[in-house]
């Protein structure tokens, strides 16, 4: 019911369309965010009301979360037009290496995790540097670091697995918000937090709004506005209360909020980010418009390497151990968030927030068909089957609006 | 009554509730070269996907009538069969196989699939003779230009016993003699028996080589001319629908001192790093003059062009650019553009325009540090200043979030030049600045780039075009193996004396 209201509404400043040129129109637009909402509410029947409950709503958010950090830095990577298949083995390096120091040298896990960001910073600029500066395709070069890195890291780690970590780095990835009041039932500084961002997020709207009216230009109707607005408080107090019910946000959630939040920021409001779309869209054409492609390039392999490393740390963290496998396939799942969300393979298109709901849609199927009980073996053939109609279906609409 | 090889008859067809043929008619004498006629957009290139069963029978209303027989074709291999054959603008060669298995691609020479590599060679040697091209069968396609791709891409026709042959913009990518050999070999077919449908911008070529000409405008055939009516003027009444008197708006140029100037210019070669590709010793523009640079493809012009903005072409680049008497720095495209260049390329799909991006995001692409502060966009100056641009450009669009690609060749001409007038420059090189663009528009553009240079810029033209550069240009280099072989004034401007000049031996 929500849902069409809200898409009815965002159409609302399109001139006059028929019914039908509408409907296809939204399909179009936002099939994958259909796809999640049909898939949230079928497991929710299938699985008998198991499913969006709070203990496996927190479950959903902390089993993906690294997940969601790949595809962050993955976007940018795909929006360039290309790939990197070494995030994988990169994660289970930078794990490698967080036990060494915290493990092993009982070193200081901030410091560990700072020394692990900027070892994945290393490892993009190494990678950057050839396909940016040498112009080695990504294909090959990330190739070459998914067995390196991958070999690398058994000779840090002897192929034996490193733990345990300390209980401030666990918390990184499996720990929770603590809580102001002890509230019995309810999170109770969740539960403010959440109120909070609801208003700051409608209210950044309004001033959008007055922004653009002030500058003459169209705006949605008030009565469409409050709508938007009803239903931005009543998802995120939602999700929120849901989370209060077990034991409120977790620490992982809110360092996925700030990502999110960046890289929206980054890919919609900054020079930089604009520059990347542009090359990815047509890189000789941003070359002759003064665009510096190559510098460009370097940065989000550099930014890529981070991600990786970040996500690594995360995965260590909630398996509390440093193993050599760790990781293993992950790039492939990231990249199929990536392209899930909409984005295309030759690159210069593509959304966070495509990304994430891609991402979420990969970790919904996990855990809603782990719930049913389905196997692993068939968990990962229906995925690929999805992943592919998924993808057909948006080049059917893509292909159909073009016509 | 005449014999007609071809005739299409009220020919209708509808996209999505657009009519873009409206009861067309058209009618092929057997053995004649037949233009066609039309602006962008005005359904010539629709029409001949009907007749090539592109848009397969079904999708259309009306009848094809081949030969005395009415044609159903479902798709390119049914009329290929009946020996008509469309060479479209945008050649279909595969770039790394040989010109030999290109001809014979999807038409293998074989006994049992397995190619007979002996005959097929033999095959292609006579058909390369056909059509004058002095070239091994094993050469790559990637090797050769784009003049004589289009002649490949004619031998294949042959090699399905062409009965019609459809050339869709065929010299728009050809240099004058190029294009004037792709003539002689039509009329050369002709004599052979070949009927022959030529789809041309370049009215010159289609009054010189055509029979009769069918003009189309807006999806309905308007005429169809005998051999003794036809003229430029005639077609372009015919086009526009009105006497058009100026194909160049009048000039009165305030011409100050020199502006900009580049000395002992030298670039070399991107992969030969020997091979001199522009040797200028001294090229000057003054404050609201248009100069232009003539030359035949293949002279350096485009490359010396490109070189000074931001030395995007070439390497081992010598020699130094000043602009009102101080040196500037033009090592990068950044560099270039703070200092006042712009540069509008050629090819506007492949180097102008994101074709994924809409009116507004390419307008603004090369100037985005005026529409933000730290690095942060501020849109809605972004949206006010793009549609400003292009409404002082006269782009037409429905939206300034409309994706570029579905405007056509002029407009989107338009929304490039928005662009770099956005970057707010001094000098601007212009590169085949109406290239594919149709009569109405081109004067349109000619009428902005009259604007900017009454404004007190300083603009090159680049072109093929010999009565553009000579319409436009205040003084006009010719350009010859890189390097300027003269210097002519607008008075003394014609097409013999540049042709000259551009054949010189430098």
């Amino acid at each position: 019911m929500e849902t069409t209201h809200e898409v009815h509404e965002v159409k609302a400043d399109k001139k006059k369309m028929n019914i039908k040129d509408k409907v296809m129109d939204i399909f179009s637009r936002y099939s994958m965010v259909i796809i999640l909402i049909v898939l949230l509410i079928a497991f929710q029947v299938m699985t008998g009301g198991i499913f969006w409950r709070p203990l496996n709503v927190t479950n959903l958010v902390l089993q993906n979360s690294h997940i969601l950090i790949l595809a962050a830095g993955m976007l940018l990577v795909v929006l360039l037009g290309h790939v990197d298949l070494s995030v994988g083995s990169v994660m289970a390096f930078v794990g490698s290496i967080a036990g060494i120091m915290m493990v092993n040298n009982k070193m200081n896990p901030w410091v560990t995790i700072i020394a692990c960001l900027a070892v994945g910073a290393l490892i993009g600029a190494w990678q950057g540097f050839w396909v940016a500066h040498v112009g080695i395709p990504a294909f090959i070069v990330t190739l070459a670091g998914l067995l390196m890195f991958r070999g690398l890291t058994q000779v840090v780690l002897g192929g034996q697995s490193l733990a345990p970590f300390p209980k401030v780095f666990q918390k990184m990835a499996t720990g929770y918000l603590p809580d102001i009041a002890g509230g019995e039932h309810l999170h109770y500084l969740t539960m403010i937090i959440g109120i909070l961002l609801a208003a700051v997020l409608i209210y950044s709207q309004w001033r959008a709004r007055q922004h653009h009216k002030s500058n003459l230009f169209e705006v949605e109707s008030i009565y469409a506005f409050a709508f938007k607005a009803i239903f931005t408080g009543v998802i995120v107090i939602g999700v929120t209360y849901i989370f209060a019910a077990y034991s409120g946000y977790p620490v992982i959630l809110i360092i996925l909020g700030v990502i999110v939040a960046a890289y929206g920021f980054l890919t919609n409001k900054t020079v930089p980010g604009r520059q990347i779309y542009a090359t990815g869209g047509n890189k000789k054409a941003a070359e002759l418009s003064g665009i510096k492609t190559k510098k460009i390039t370097f940065w989000v392999f550099v930014n890529m390497g981070v991600m990786a490393a970040l996500a690594g740390l995360v995965l260590a963290a909630r398996l509390n151990a440093a193993t050599p496998q760790a990781g293993t396939s992950l790039e492939l799942d990231a990249m199929a968030a990536v392209y899930f969300g909409g984005a295309s393979t030759s690159g210069g298109i593509g959304t966070i927030l495509g990304a994430i709901v891609g991402g979420l849609v990969m970790g919904v199927l996990n855990n809603g068909m782990s719930i049913m009980g389905v196997g692993v073996d068939w968990q990962q053939a229906i995925k690929g089957l999805i992943l592919l109609l998924a993808v057909v279906l948006d080049v059917y609409n893509k292909r159909k609006k073009v016509a | 009554m005449a014999d007609y090889i071809l005739e299409m008859k009220n020919i209708i067809k509808e996209f999505s509730g657009f009519r873009a043929l409206d009861q067309v008619n058209l009618n092929i004498e057997r053995g004649e070269i037949h233009g066609l006629c039309g602006e962008n957009g005005a359904g010539k290139s629709t029409l001949m996907n009907v007749l090539s069963g592109l848009y397969p029978y079904g999708s259309y209303d009306g009848d094809i009538v081949y030969n005395g027989d009415i044609c159903k074709f479902k798709d390119l291999g049914d009329s290929e069969n009946k020996g008509i054959v469309i060479i479209h603008q945008e050649l279909a060669l595969s770039p790394y196989l040989s010109v030999k298995e290109n001809i014979f691609l999807g038409n293998e020479q074989a006994k049992h699939g397995v190619i007979d590599w002996d005959l097929t060679e033999k095959k292609t040697t006579n058909l390369l003779k056909t059509v004058g091209l002095k070239l091994s069968p094993n050469t790559l396609i990637s090797q050769i230009g784009v003049g004589q791709q289009q002649l490949v891409e004619i031998a294949k026709a042959f090699s399905k016993s062409v009965k019609l042959l459809i050339l869709d913009e065929p010299t728009a990518a050809l240099n004058e003699e190029e294009s004037a050999n792709l003539l002689d070999l039509i009329r050369e077919f002709k004599k052979q028996g070949i009927t022959s449908i030529i789809i041309s911008h370049k009215l010159s070529e289609i009054v010189n080589v055509a029979d009769r000409i069918t003009i189309i405008r807006d999806g309905k055939t308007i005429e169809t001319l005998d051999h003794e009516e036809i003229s430029e003027d005639r077609i372009i009444r015919g086009m526009v629908g009105r006497e058009l008197t100026n194909r160049f708006p009048d000039r009165h140029p305030k011409i100050g001192d020199v502006y900009f100037e580049v000395k002992d210019w030298q670039v070399h070669h991107p992969v030969d790093t020997n091979r001199v590709v522009d040797n200028v010793k001294d090229f000057n523009i003054k404050r609201g003059e248009i100069v232009g640079i003539a030359g035949l493809m293949g002279a350096g012009r485009t490359e010396f062009a490109m070189s000074i903005f931001g030395h995007s072409y070439g390497q081992e680049i010598q020699g130094t650019v000043y602009k009102n008497g101080q040196e500037i720095s033009v090592k990068n495209v950044a560099d270039a553009i703070n200092n006042g260049l712009a540069y509008v390329s050629e090819d506007r799909k492949e180097l102008g325009l994101d074709l994924l991006m809409d009116i507004r995001e390419n307008t603004s692409v090369a100037s985005l540090n005026k529409i933000s502060k730290n690095g942060i966009l501020d849109k809605d100056q972004e949206i006010k200043t793009a549609e400003k641009l292009n409404e002082k450009m006269s782009t037409k669009y429905t939206s300034i979030f409309q994706n570029v690609g579905s405007l056509s060749g002029g407009n989107q001409q338009k929304v490039v030049l928005a662009k770099w007038l956005m970057t707010e420059p001094d000098i601007l090189f212009l590169d085949e600045p109406t290239r594919g663009i149709d009569v109405g528009a081109k004067y349109e553009i000619y009428t902005i780039i009259e604007e900017m240079a009454a404004s007190g810029k300083s603009i090159c033209i680049i072109s093929s075009e010999l009565p553009e550069i000579i319409g436009m240009c205040d003084r006009i280099y010719t350009m010859s193996n890189g390097k300027m072989t003269g210097e002519v004034v607008r008075k003394d401007a014609n097409q013999e004396t540049l042709m000259s000049l551009m054949t010189m031996e430098a």
